[in-house]
């Protein structure tokens, strides 16, 4: 859990993703697109890859990748946000991120 | 009727007069006999009882009448077939005794066993006509289907129309995808009527927003539907099987594509402001990021699957090795058709909040008269191609 977390606020954008997750390399294509680059974390490539899905299930998302950090905070899996095109949500997330990822530059 | 023994016709007569009494319960109907004539007319009742006669159950035989079956009939009629075998043992042995001293036995043994043979031949006739008669009840349903579609009713898919042979056992979770499709579909051409006719009068803004909403809540129920058909098998979804050819052929992800819509509708609204102007353009610009990025996403899950299936050694007729890694990837698929509808929803929502209630009034009369037409080009295009051939 405390990996997870330090490795969550590495960067303003964090995203935990799985080399074969397919929807995961959609929300890096996205983010992306928003010209954002995001951290990203294959964590199949993890000795400790069983214990990071835990406690990203426990961080609530109800499925462990794709999860997405902004700001050290999640904001949840595919379903809420990053695919919304458009919601006052998405539109801040992308400023956010864009404030961010500059920020840790 | 006259090929029928005995027991049959007592049973066939009560099951008649049962049925025309209503308080039988034991000859009751399956619903699918609806297609049927009403069951006094004795001759349905003959055929409905010959189909089920060691039938394995198709989807289209009624499975619930009570059937005497072939075994209790040849038992119950010894005397009329004594050479099926299932009775005989018992009169073969009469038979050895009786020969060396009664000739005239085995006269009338041999009248009987032609007797019986002819009897077969005949029962066996008669079978094979009713076989011939629903073959062609079959085609002429299969014909009333197709002109059902040409008139705009959904008639779902699990009927293969092509060819005469019953399909599969239907998975029920699809099954209930097309029933509950076609009450959608229905209320949906209800709803876009009622558009159209309030549109083209006086009407005032709280009614509108009324058929606005209940519009809207309609297509959120459609994307719920497809959320659980998914589940129950992706590959009908991400076909569109239950669409129409026309529709399938813009198919992205199992539904329509929102950027296309949108630039589709953008034309079709009454003066917009141009904060208006800016938003959608700012929607759809933002939905094509988002349908890239799934796109993209897609094709990375179509070449994982493809190198899946391609694994371990090809042309040695073995099976797969990497079964396991194979439907992983396919229940990706699934999230994949639940991104897209939550696309779609979100799309939709956003427009409802962009524009007046008047306005998405006329926005969702344009999106449902812009499947309509979609729909009837389909049944144009397959009329064109029978009156070609």
């Amino acid at each position: 859990m405390d990996k997870v977390l330090r490795m969550s606020s590495e960067k303003g954008v964090v995203i935990f993703s799985k080399s074969s997750c397919c929807l995961s390399y959609a929300v890096q294509v996205l983010f992306q697109d928003l010209g954002v680059s995001p951290k990203i974390h294959e964590i199949d490539k993890d000795p400790e890859c069983r214990e990071i899905e835990k406690a990203l299930m426990k961080l609530g998302c109800s499925k462990p990748v794709p999860a997405v950090f902004i700001g050290g905070k999640l904001v949840g899996s595919t379903n809420e946000i990053n695919f919304s095109p458009h919601t006052e949500f998405a539109r801040g997330i992308s400023k956010n991120a864009t404030k961010l990822s500059q920020s840790f530059k | 009727f006259q090929h029928c023994p005995n027991k049959l016709r007592i049973l066939l007569k009560f099951a008649v007069e049962g049925s025309m009494n209503s308080t039988s319960t034991h000859f009751v109907p399956p619903r699918r006999v609806g297609i049927y004539e009403p069951l006094h007319q004795f001759g349905m009742w003959g055929e409905t009882f010959k189909n089920n006669i060691g039938n394995g159950g198709d989807m289209n035989t009624p499975s619930h009448i009570i059937i005497p079956n072939n075994q209790k009939l040849d038992n119950n009629n010894l005397s009329e077939d004594t050479s099926h075998g299932t009775g005989g043992t018992p009169h073969t042995f009469d038979q050895e005794a009786s020969t060396s001293r009664h000739p005239d036995k085995i006269q009338r043994r041999l009248a009987q066993n032609r007797e019986a043979a002819r009897k077969s031949r005949l029962r066996k006739k008669a079978y094979v006509q009713q076989l011939e008669t629903s073959r062609l009840k079959l085609i002429h349903l299969e014909q009333e289907l197709d002109r059902a579609r040409q008139q705009g009713f959904y008639v779902g898919n699990g009927i293969d129309t092509n060819s005469l042979s019953f399909s599969e056992p239907m998975n029920p979770g699809i099954a209930a995808f097309e029933m509950e499709y076609g009450h959608w579909f229905q209320e949906q051409n209800k709803q876009i009527c009622e558009l159209r006719t309030v549109l083209q009068g006086q009407v005032s803004d709280v009614e509108l927003r009324l058929l606005v909403e209940n519009g809207m809540k309609h297509y959120f129920d459609l994307f719920r539907m497809k959320s659980a058909a998914a589940k129950a098998d992706v590959f009908f979804v991400m076909s569109g099987m239950w669409r129409t050819s026309s529709e399938r052929f813009f198919l992205w992800i199992g539904g329509f594509r929102p950027s296309d819509l949108l630039k589709v509708l953008l034309p079709h609204f009454d003066v917009m402001t141009d904060q208006q102007i800016l938003d959608v353009c700012n929607l759809r610009q933002s939905c094509q990021q988002a349908e890239d990025a799934l796109s993209q996403g897609m094709e990375k899950l179509q070449h994982t699957l493809a190198d899946c299936v391609a694994g371990g050694r090809l042309g040695e007729g073995s099976y797969i090795p990497q079964v396991n890694s194979a439907m992983e990837r396919l229940e990706a698929l699934v999230s994949f058709v639940n991104q897209a509808d939550h696309l779609r929803h979100e799309t939709l929502q956003q427009m409802h909040r962009i524009l007046t209630t008047r306005q998405a009034a006329r926005g969702l009369l344009a999106l449902g008269e812009y499947f309509q037409r979609l729909r009837a080009l389909s049944s144009s295009w397959a009329t064109r191609h029978r009156e070609l051939t």
